[in-house]
């Protein structure tokens, strides 16, 4: 077993975490200080970029990167939206940081406006996180208690103001660019890019989006340095992830750990293998937009470019496992009813074809299924894929290729017998 | 400017332009539903994905701007499937009602199934249902079964009328268009929501279930609502006269000019085509004193000689209604030939609305071009001339006297007048007032020119032969002249045309032929606030 550096989670099991004495008193808001009063903006972003720190939200892209592409000269304003939208299926990490650890988050936010030089952050939290919201909203108003937000922070003549947007339950608001949509008040419809946010965001003006988790690293790396921090990763990969493991497992839970750890460790050791011992039949190693794995694929490191190899992602690093008990037409037909539900209906593509792809799913379940309807899946689906304005096409597209592809016997037998007796069969 | 090649043809193009418009200028057409060059990009329908090389994805060209060296494939087998999949796609829950739908026949869905689709269907599924047959406002039914959600709609409310009635509810397949809540569709330019919707999602009130499209004729010409001089296309059923019976034009749609309405007009001037086929002045009449009776053309025209009798003591009201061509007649007839001092010109209608799109307060579409002509807003000097009685024959064109001046002000100058003459096309009260009544033609029924508010010179042209009796004003004229002598040798509009253009300087390098499709500016109207709309937002340029 790996060893577990805790750096995220390190304050998880301290009672009253999310308290702002108890984060001060253990050397909370200490970095953000140092960031005010010592650094300039411009080495804060070097700082962060030689940390190696990537995206956590799910695409990976360099965080350093991303600031740096704001103007310097700007006349409009610039903001920093913290996405907290957390809706991939089978994740929830950003969820224990807003709850165990929200200052943490909040001072990652300042600092993050202070090297872009804002004044003006949201975060834009998903609705159904009613306990999350209540506990972040009291840490935010801790930190401008204590003059950690708002006029002069820590004396300096920096100011920022910290907004919470409660969403309204559209997974698509997770996309960065519908965000801001509905930050704006409008229909969460993803924008074609470019312009990227980082020229003409929220508002029309420079805009940062961050993952909870991506702004959580970044006390960290103030205070104990980039170079520490991109060690702790592997290459062009610093830090560590909060991994969710979901599903079948006897432990499930989130799990901190390098970036880079084994899937099957991640399994077996952390998460303490399969419940009552059953045979491991498949794992989704990044959220549900992510590619499946048959079990025999999951000695498998847990970054960025391994499991792109392998044909998946590590995406949110949602990790789902299903045991042998599971029927495969039954998991797609949970994936496409998501998809199909959260389609935001913008692109013809996706909009129609998610719709149409779960219901010839939903009658395979059902036991209509026709021997040309796995074909025709697939191929609806590599119609989907690359062709709309937004990544959640090709995230619909992956669960139904990649079960068929890999569990295409499992589906003819549906089809042809109506049920799912082969997974009866083989729990006997 | 960059260069680019699409499928094999160099082309080179203003930087900024969309690969969509780069291809049209190469003479390729891309198919699309969303995009709409009036428009802002919405890049939803995906049916304009094209290869570029280097890209590892299609890319919708009506995004994409062109960059020199750029290569594109519009019509490989990748992009072939990718058009054939969109397709298929948007026609998943489309009801497939074409045999009663009224878009049938200028639908998108049909033409490109045609053009670029033609696969055997694979849908076994039940499609999604919505709403049909919801009126969102006078003009406008909704379909939303037959909603491609391109947004067409929703952005020209947004960004042209700036209205925001309409908007898209529900996600995914679910989703529809439809109008705020406890909002209409109720814009003074809401028609043309029902032009640029590809498909029949947006139909028109108005032209629903009146004619099938293939049975339409359609003739260029000119809006006389209003003195904008928006490009229309007169759509009239030459086919199958007899399912509307007495009714020869069935609507009229906008025609691109990217120099008056872009592809735009009002409502008011969309639905102002009534009265081409109702109410009109069939043939002659005169006043026998107490009723107007049926007269002939010899009658009229014999009788008529009160012109020669009473010279000094002849009024003219030419209106604004009617074509340069038509005015330039008059005013050789009547000033050069006659020398009749007392000619004015005055608009038969009252002023109304103006804003800041197309709409201009003056709904004539010739004033600019009877002064043009020289011809002087002196109505009223006339009309205090003739109630003092020192007129004795008033020549009217189409004009209402009761309705401009009230009734008790124009029975007294129909009484102190003599003869009154009314040339005009349809019918009226004020028109009881006259003595001789000689019908006209209508803009439809004639070829000819209007002059617009910024003294464009644009051209109408015939669709369909003159109702009952009635000419154009300029051939009423020249009869006349003939009656009583005096010859005016002009066969046609286009003959006047270029007589008039040598005669007035102000027409100058002018012809026919040169009008062409955005007509020509008049040469010493101003150039101030070209290729900007009133409002000072930038036209859009094709």
């Amino acid at each position: 077993m790996s060893a577990c550096p805790k750096i995220l989670s390190q304050h998880f099991d301290v009672p009253n975490a999310h308290k702002i004495e108890v984060y001060c008193s253990r050397g909370g808001y200490t970095s953000a200080r140092k960031v005010l009063t010592e650094m300039g903006a411009e080495q804060v972003i070097e700082e962060v970029k030689k940390s190696n720190l990537r995206g956590l939200g799910g695409a990976g892209f360099p965080t350093g990167m991303k600031w740096g592409f704001i103007p310097r000269q700007s006349k409009k304003p610039c903001y920093v939206v913290i996405n907290a939208d957390e809706g991939e299926p089978g994740t929830f990490k950003d969820r224990y940081i807003l709850c165990l650890d929200p200052h943490a988050l909040i001072e990652g936010v300042i600092i993050a406006c202070f090297a872009v030089k804002s004044h003006k952050a949201f975060i834009y939290i998903r609705g159904e996180y009613v306990e999350p919201v209540r506990i972040f909203r009291g840490a935010v108003e801790e930190a401008y208690e204590k003059g950690f937000l708002g006029k002069g922070i820590f004396g300096t003549d920096y100011s920022l103001d910290l907004i919470i947007h409660v969403g309204a339950g559209a997974y698509i608001c997770g996309e960065e660019t519908a965000l801001l949509d509905s930050l704006e008040g409008k229909k969460g419809f993803p924008r074609l890019k470019p312009p990227f946010p980082a020229v003409k965001g929220l508002f029309n003006s420079p805009t940062v989006i961050n993952n909870v988790e991506t702004l959580a690293c970044v006390p960290h790396i103030i205070n104990k340095g980039a170079e520490w921090f991109s060690k702790l990763g592997c290459e062009k990969n610093g830090g560590t992830r909060l991994y969710s493991v979901s599903g079948h497992v006897k432990k499930p839970g989130l799990y901190e750990l390098p970036l880079g750890t084994s899937l099957k460790e991640i399994i077996y050791e952390h998460a303490g293998g399969i419940r009552q011992d059953l045979i491991l039949k498949a794992v989704i190693p990044g959220g549900i937009s992510s590619s499946i794995l048959k079990a025999n694929e999951i000695d498998i490191r847990m970054d960025f470019n391994s499991l792109a190899a392998a044909g998946t992602m590590l995406g949110s690093a949602g990790i789902m496992v299903m045991d042998e008990t599971t029927c495969m037409v039954k998991a797609l037909l949970v994936a496409t009813r998501f998809f199909a539900h959260e389609s935001c209906g913008q692109c013809s593509p996706c909009r129609e074809g998610t719709g149409w792809i779960l219901k010839i799913v939903e009658r395979i379940w059902e036991g209509k299924g026709r021997p040309q309807d796995l074909d025709n899946l697939i191929d609806i689906s590599q119609n989907i894929e690359g062709n709309t304005i937004c990544a959640f096409g090709d995230a619909a597209a992956s669960p139904v290729i990649s079960y068929i592809k890999k569990f295409r016997g499992e589906f003819e037998h549906h089809i042809k017998t109506g049920s799912c007796d082969l997974v009866e069969a083989a729990l006997k | 400017m960059p260069t680019l090649k699409i499928d094999g043809k160099d082309i080179a193009v203003p930087a900024g332009t969309s690969i969509i418009e780069a291809a049209k200028k190469a003479g390729t057409f891309i198919p699309h539903y969303c995009y709409h060059p009036g428009l802002s990009v919405a890049g939803n329908c995906r049916m304009c994905l094209v290869e570029v090389e280097k890209s590892p994805k299609l890319q919708i060209s009506c995004f994409i701007p062109v960059a020199d060296g750029m290569v594109v494939h519009t019509e490989n087998d990748r992009v072939k499937e990718a058009r054939e999949a969109v397709l298929e796609f948007l026609l998943v829950n489309h009801p497939l009602d074409c045999p009663v739908c009224d878009q049938s026949g200028e639908c998108e869905l049909q033409n490109y199934y045609m053009n670029y689709g033609l696969y055997e269907s694979r849908l076994f599924e039940d499609k999604v249902k919505k709403e049909k047959v919801v009126p969102i406002g006078p003009t406008v039914m909704l379909d939303g079964e037959r909603c491609v959600l391109c947004s067409r709609c929703v952005r020209f409310c947004d960004e042209v009328t700036g209205t925001h009635e309409m908007g898209i509810v529900n996600r995914g397949d679910h989703a529809e268009i439809t109008v705020a809540p406890g909002k209409e569709l109720d814009n003074a330019y809401s028609g043309n929501t029902v032009d640029i919707c590809p498909v029949g999602a947006l139909t028109d009130r108005d032209f629903r279930f009146k004619c099938r499209v293939w049975f339409l004729e359609k003739t260029s010409s000119i809006c006389p609502g209003c003195s904008r001089g928006c490009n229309i296309e007169i759509h009239w059923n030459k086919e199958r006269p007899y399912q509307t019976p007495n009714e020869r034009v069935m609507r009229l749609k906008p025609r691109v000019n990217p120099e008056v309405n872009q592809w735009w007009i009002c409502d008011e001037g969309r639905y102002n085509y009534h009265f081409i086929d109702q109410n009109r002045v069939l043939y002659p009449m005169k006043n026998n004193g107490k009723d107007l009776v049926q007269a002939s053309w010899q009658e009229v025209m014999e009788e008529g000689s009160w012109v020669m009798k009473e010279l000094q003591n002849t009024a003219v009201i030419v209106s604004t209604d009617v074509t340069l061509e038509d005015l330039w007649i008059a005013k050789e007839l009547f000033i050069h030939k006659l020398g009749i001092q007392t000619i004015a010109y005055l608009p038969t209608k009252k002023s109304g609305e103006e804003d800041h799109l197309l709409r201009k307060s003056d709904k004539t579409p010739n004033t600019k071009g009877a002064q043009a002509l020289g011809f002087e807003a002196k109505a009223n000097e006339i009309f205090s001339l003739a109630e003092a009685g020192k007129i004795k024959t008033l020549i009217l064109f189409g004009h209402n006297l009761i309705d401009l001046l009230g009734k008790e002000r124009a029975q007294k100058i129909a009484e102190k007048v003599d003869s009154m003459v009314w040339i005009g096309s349809n019918q009226h009260e004020g028109m009881n007032l006259a003595k001789w009544i000689i019908p006209s033609s209508v803009y439809a029924e004639k070829d000819g020119t209007f002059m617009n508010y910024e003294g464009r010179v644009q051209r109408i042209f015939k669709a369909f032969p003159a109702l009952g009796e009635s000419k154009a004003e300029w051939q009423i004229l020249k009869e006349w002249a003939q009656h009583i002598g005096i010859n005016l040798p002009y066969e046609n509009s286009s003959v006047i045309f270029e007589k008039m253009v040598q005669a007035e300087s102000a027409f100058n390098g002018m012809s026919y032929q040169k009008l062409g499709e955005e007509g020509v500016l008049l040469n010493d109207s101003k150039d101030e606030g070209r290729g900007t709309m009133d409002d000072g937002r930038k036209k859009h340029v094709l």
